[in-house]
């Protein structure tokens, strides 16, 4: 059938299962949101105040679902405001594909109104982009951002199109199982898929050495530590991860983007690795002779100081980047490919080992945190988990991030929806809507956000208001940008240089304007009562915490020291 | 990426890139970003009209050369990546250059011209334009002695290079 390139766009998004769309319309988009109008029985479009929070929505709907978020933005401004965004979801690998109109192609590159080079600037922090410069290419490129965006190591994707392809006419074919993946898919190699049928037995033959070797390795080893990353999440290989673990007795340490693909409460499991990670995890690392690290790419954050990282151990390390092998870390070893694929693969080389001694010695290192005060962050998390324990978190970044990761125990893969990578204030309640819209059963998600954050996105509450979305804003109030004051107080001799909020908003008042109930709480029995209270109702609210200035996170590594030497405990 | 710069040394790699507007510029920002610096970049079609070959001389040590190959694997547009060996590889680079060529000075200048195997290209009462194909230390010198003449003007290509012997450019991304 003949239809235009905008009915074409949303004919393709159809034909990938999307059932929802986060964006904003604007001039060049006008043909896309007439089409959307139109298939508004299919396509359920969610309206943000920004596009930012639009593009935010459509990652946290990725990694709350495994499933590719999709957001639409216009040209020029609505485009550039997704630049964040799209690099959030770059650095923490989460699938979204960005459509952006563009001013028609003939007065491009003449400075016209509301025209920006989009597919120019998101280069550097995009998987793959395209600028669609006819109407005849646009679903087949359409079917490959999808394909490019879920397939090895997920990233964002975005398709610019020009008004004058969304107008333009051609012939549509749709298309169905094999069809939708196109033709590039062959260029790729072997070990960036999931290889299955025959490509698994070819895969197969040539891992085989790496595997072997592998295997000796664990054989060998007398303190092997497993370091889980987001990798093993996006790649769903959790149970193999917990398999491996217990063949080759080894405690586990988490990345940020780790956590909850092993469960908080698993007897293997050690906790966060880093700056803010545990003493039990920071010291393994340092004690361990093997190092396995699956689907990590050994950030600076989890580092510290790289030469002395894992300093007593051989590493070897599974990821399906192979960019990743020896960038920050040299390895001894390495296995490309996706992770369930190699893990289930090395399983069955490795035969079950005991190091009681070693797990002994591990799980001692593991410390209760015990404070005093009355009403603090790990109180109050602690508390939320409890009445909520497998509920989704999403964060904003700053200390309420990390108390969060070190604090609430993730049970589950995809329950801690949080910006790693690039670290965006700002990225919390756009996240936490799209990971509520991901969910068919309709469950709250908490926001877990702090003041400084949340006044980079709190235009959204209007969305989520309208929308009926059910996000719990807690909101850590200690009147600072916390984290920068923390360095302060730690490296720039108490010199709290723009990091005082002394300042609205009224909070309480801000949720009225909203039409939100609003309850701020300053002690335990009233946050738990409240929380409890806002769960069950699941309506989007605002609970504010108010906590003290100079609270801090512990422990803490200073920037580029060794990961076992901590600054503060 | 930092690099100690008592450790570069030169490399030269050969990419195949799908041939489609903005490839270049992929490819260039990736080096630039992640700190690369190219000496020098040449780039046209192949005997495949979807191919485009880009030949890329960097500075850098092996585990940066290493890091950057898997990089380049990773742009949806790189279809194929050989850092090429020196001793395994022949490569070129083209030079025109405009030297002052007074009527006495014509003469020197043609036994250069010989000894060079360039060509001359154009000649006026005051200068000369010749051609020097060669590898990076030929031009290197030829541009050394012309100096003495006085060069007016001069461009040169990017390096070209393919490896010697029978085979050809081919990839295998698993290792």
């Amino acid at each position: 059938m003949k239809l235009n390139g905008a009915a074409i766009l949303i004919e393709c998004l159809i034909e990938q299962g999307v059932g929802t769309v986060f964006g904003f319309p604007g001039g060049a988009v006008l043909p896309i949101y007439d089409e959307l109008y139109k298939r508004q029985d299919r396509i359920n479009h969610v309206l943000t105040a920004h596009e930012q929070h639009a593009g935010h929505a459509a990652d946290g709907y990725a990694r709350a679902s495994g499933k590719t978020g999709v957001c639409i933005a216009t040209s020029g401004p609505g485009a550039t405001n997704l630049v964040t965004p799209i690099a959030t979801a770059y650095m923490d690998s989460s699938p979204v594909v960005f459509i952006t109109g563009n001013v028609p192609q003939t007065l491009m590159g003449t400075d016209s109104f509301q025209e920006a080079d989009i597919s120019g600037m998101t280069m550097p922090v995009t998987k793959h982009n395209y600028l669609v410069t006819s109407v005849e290419k646009l679903a087949q490129t359409i079917r490959e951002a999808f394909y490019i965006a879920a397939s090895g190591r997920p990233g964002p994707v975005l398709v610019d199109i020009p008004k004058d392809v969304q107008i333009a006419e051609t012939e549509y074919t749709p298309a169905t199982g094999d069809e939708l993946i196109p033709a590039l898919s062959m260029k790729r190699s072997l070990a960036q898929l999931r290889p299955n049928g025959e490509a698994l037995e070819r895969y197969k033959v040539k891992a085989e050495p790496r595997l072997e070797r592998a295997a000796q390795l664990i054989a060998e080893a007398h303190k092997p530590l497993i370091y889980c990353g987001g990798g093993v999440k996006l790649s769903g290989a959790e149970a193999e991860l917990l398999a491996l673990a217990d063949r080759a007795d080894a405690p586990i340490v988490s990345s940020l983007m780790g956590l909850g693909a092993v469960p908080a409460d698993n007897d293997r499991m050690l906790g966060l690795l880093g700056m803010h990670g545990t003493h039990a995890a920071n010291i393994a690392m340092q004690r361990c002779d093997l190092l396995i690290a699956v689907g990590v790419r050994f950030s600076d954050r989890a580092l510290g100081n790289a030469a002395s990282f894992a300093s007593n151990a051989k590493v070897l390390h599974i990821d399906i980047d192979r960019a990743e092998i020896n960038k920050n870390v040299t390895t001894t070893l390495h296995i490309t490919g996706d992770a369930r694929v190699v893990l289930d693969l090395l399983l069955s080389r490795v035969s079950q080992k005991h190091h009681d001694q070693w797990m002994q010695q591990a799980r001692s290192m593991i410390e209760e945190y015990l404070s005093d005060e009355l009403f603090e962050p790990r109180k109050i998390l602690k508390a939320m988990s409890e009445t909520a324990p497998g509920m989704t978190v999403a964060t904003d970044v700053g200390q309420h991030q990390m108390w969060t990761a070190q604090h609430f125990p993730f049970l589950r893969p995809r329950q801690l929806i949080t910006s790693g990578g690039l670290g965006t204030m700002g990225f919390g309640l756009g996240a936490a809507m799209g990971a509520a819209c991901s969910d068919p059963e309709g469950r709250p998600v908490a926001l877990i956000t702090g003041d400084g954050s949340f006044r980079m996105n709190l235009t959204e509450l209007s969305t989520i208001a309208y929308y009926n979305i059910p996000v719990i804003v807690v909101i850590f109030n200690n009147g600072t940008l916390g984290m920068v004051r923390q360095w302060q107080t730690l490296f720039f001799g108490h010199r709290y240089s723009q990091t005082t909020l002394d300042r609205g908003p009224d909070f309480m008042k801000l949720a009225e304007a909203y039409g939100m109930e609003g309850t701020r709480v300053d002690n335990m029995d009233a946050l738990k009562a409240t929380f409890k209270k806002a769960f069950d109702a699941g309506k989007p609210c605002i609970i504010e915490c108010m906590l003290d200035i100079d609270e801090m996170v512990a422990p803490m590594v200073a920037p580029g020291s060794p990961i076992d030497s901590f600054c503060l405990n | 990426m930092y690099i100690n710069p008592k450790n570069l040394q030169r490399y030269t790699v050969g990419v195949l890139v799908d041939n489609e507007p903005g490839v270049l510029s992929r490819v260039a920002g990736l080096f630039s970003r992640r700190g690369f610096n190219i000496e020098s970049l040449a780039v046209g079609p192949t005997q495949d009209r979807e191919v485009s070959r880009i030949t890329i001389v960097v500075l850098g040590d092996d585990a940066h050369i290493e890091q950057l190959v898997q990089q380049l694997y990773k742009l949806i547009s790189v279809q194929k990546v050989q850092v090429m060996k020196p001793r395994n590889s022949v490569e070129r680079q083209l030079l025109l250059v405009k030297v002052k060529a007074a009527i006495t000075e014509r003469e020197g200048l043609m036994r250069l011209v010989d000894i060079f195997k360039a060509k001359v290209l154009d000649v006026t009462k005051n200068a000369m334009t010749l051609q020097i194909t060669g590898d990076n230390d030929k031009i290197t010198a030829m541009l050394g002695l012309l100096e003495d003449y006085g060069i007016l003007e001069l461009v040169r290509t990017g390096v070209v290079a393919l490896e010697r012997g029978d085979g050809v450019m081919n990839s295998d991304l698993f290792d």
